[in-house]
């Protein structure tokens, strides 16, 4: 059976800077996968190479079976893997509702042609209704007509989510969530990513705090210096050697 | 309702506008129905955040084309101005190729550059785009009539209505276009272009299509500008022309459909009409620069949002006066 997301030998080579070396896993279709490590071991850029911002020097990203690898982010968004960003990256200029609107771009392909006559109205409707479901999803309806810039910041990432969610992913690739957070928004947050898996959405997040996604994931992926450490459940993870050592600082890494 | 009776009424005005002014008011008045079109063509590609240095060149390809299309091949003279429209169009996709591997501030030498190269190409090449000298005795709009008014195209009033009429119907398109779902990616493409790529948006397609269209209509208005003025020389559409275009939109300002344009209208009237007519015949560009500098201190974000602080003001006191303006 092909797996649903396979990393296989990805590597990214900046100079002579090794980013990320050889590095393998699976994310399993419906669950939330984490991927961690301390700073600097290669997790966002190991997301910039699936998401399609970086093309690998080696190795592979298998969605289905196809290979993604070097495919431009568009391209990569509409086989069904979309990615958020660090910070709040919205539209800040637009309206919370523009905002969602333009995350229904792939569903819902605006025509030039039929949009200068008037044939769209359906599409317009359509799409308005599936940026208007995303707002609700994440408790932002009440928000559409305000500024995006003018948003709390719990809220600007929640419409970073919603706008991802708008175009009807499988994937989503979630770059720290929870960053800039505080201990309740988190939990409201967590609330919704488990309702996005259990709508048959895959999350894969790269995330800091260890409590939200000891919390969360169902599967672990710790690495360190651009290796593969560990994969494993929460309870796993927690207890490993290796990630312990890398996290505390074992004295071979002190140089 | 009142905003029909409101643009009923500004049609009007439209049509006996040119009654009310001396013979070269009217030519003038020409010349601005033209640069209307061409800065609001230009407002579309500044839109996806690119601005060009080239637009105006690319407006006379359009020019060119159409007075070649008709001289040389015969081409009724209207369909001649649509062909030049769309060679400018064309010739922007192919210029996207190179100029579209660079963004921002390198884009706006790019195109200066490549602005430059079709230039220089008119000058070097007598045959067929005559030189320096450039085209001369362009075939002119033929005459027709409408069974209410008859076209004369030596009036210039008569041309007025009829670029006028061309003119209003791509503000429309333009219009239509800004308002749709692919108005909004342009602005998704300006603010976030990463973003807007996670979303699945094809920021080279749609980079390419903005410059197209707005190229497209910088064609057209050169075509409607070179059956007027019935000679174009590579002079007519050098950088000069081009730093109107661009204080146009920045006087105007560009957070606006109509910014630009009403930034090209007050612009022109300043200039033309109420300069010459107080006499100021030397110092002119000294005042227009002067007010220039002055507006861009004093209105950073143009005359467009005198006329939303206004709208807006009139909106909240009394709603109804402003069916009245």
């Amino acid at each position: 059976m092909t797996k649903f997301l396979e990393i296989r030998g990805l590597t990214m080579r900046f100079g002579g800077l090794l980013a990320v070396d050889n590095l393998s896993f699976t994310v399993e279709h419906g669950q939330i996968h984490g991927l961690i490590g301390p700073n600097g071991a290669g997790k966002t850029t190991t997301f910039n190479m699936i998401s399609g911002f970086y093309k690998p020097t080696g190795g592979k990203v298998l969605l289905r079976g196809e290979d993604i690898s070097g495919l431009k982010t568009h391209e990569v968004a509409r086989r069904g893997v979309v990615r958020t960003f660090q910070h709040s990256t919205l539209f800040a200029e637009l309206t919370v509702l523009e905002n969602a609107l333009v995350g229904t771009h792939m569903p819902f392909r605006p025509n030039i042609f039929a949009a200068i006559i008037g044939w769209d109205k359906e599409d317009r409707i359509g799409a308005e209704a599936r940026a208007r479901e995303a707002l609700e999803f994440f408790g932002l309806e009440h928000l559409a007509q305000e500024r995006a810039g003018d948003l709390s910041h719990g809220h600007q990432r929640a419409l970073g989510m919603a706008v991802a969610y708008a175009s009807h992913p499988d994937v989503i690739l979630l770059d720290e969530p929870f960053t800039g957070m505080n201990p309740e928004e988190t939990r409201r947050m967590m609330g919704l990513m488990r309702a996005l898996r259990d709508n048959g959405i895959t999350l894969l997040l790269v995330e800091h705090d260890m409590q939200a996604i000891m919390g969360l994931c169902d599967t672990i992926t710790c690495m360190s210096f651009g290796k593969f450490l560990a994969e494993g459940g929460p309870a796993e993870i927690r207890n490993h050697p290796a990630v312990i050592e890398a996290y505390l600082g074992g004295a071979r890494h002190v140089a | 309702m009142p905003r029909i009776l409101f643009f009923v009424l500004g049609l009007i005005g439209l049509i006996a506008l040119p009654h009310a002014l001396s013979f070269s008011q009217q030519e003038i008045l020409v010349f601005l129905v033209i640069n209307v079109l061409l800065v609001a063509s230009y407002r579309l590609l500044t839109l996806t955040g690119e601005w060009s240095l080239g637009h105006v060149v690319i407006m006379g390809v359009g020019a060119y084309a159409s007075a070649l299309f008709s001289k040389n091949l015969g081409i009724y003279v209207p369909f001649a101005m649509l062909l030049g429209g769309m060679t400018s169009a064309l010739l922007a996709v192919l210029l996207s190729f190179p100029l579209f591997r660079m963004k921002g501030f390198y884009f706006l030498i790019g195109s200066f550059a490549a602005g430059e190269i079709i230039r220089l190409l008119w000058k070097r090449f007598r045959d067929p785009f005559g030189g320096a000298k450039g085209i001369k005795g362009i075939e002119p709009m033929p005459d027709f009539s409408i069974g209410v008014y008859e076209f004369d195209f030596f009036e210039p009033i008569s041309y007025y209505y009829m670029s006028g009429a061309v003119v209003v119907f791509c503000l429309w398109i333009l219009w239509r276009i800004e308002r749709s779902p692919v108005g909004l990616t342009f602005h998704a493409v300006h603010w976030q272009d990463k973003l807007a790529e996670a979303s699945g948006v094809n920021l080279r397609a749609y980079r390419t299509l903005a410059f197209s269209i707005a190229s497209g209509f910088a064609g057209l208005s050169g075509a409607l500008l070179a059956h007027y003025v019935g000679t174009i020389n590579p002079n007519s559409f050098d950088v000069e022309v081009m730093v109107f275009v661009l204080t146009w939109a920045i006087v105007g300002g560009t957070a606006t459909f109509y910014g630009p344009i009403l930034g090209c209208v007050v612009l022109t009237i300043l200039n033309e009409i109420v300069l010459r007519e107080l006499g100021f015949e030397q110092m002119r560009p000294l005042i227009y620069g002067a007010i220039m500098i002055l507006s861009i201190l004093f209105m950073p974000k143009g005359l467009e949002s005198i006329v939303q602080r206004l709208t807006r003001r009139t909106a909240v006191a009394a709603p109804r006066e402003k069916v009245a303006e």
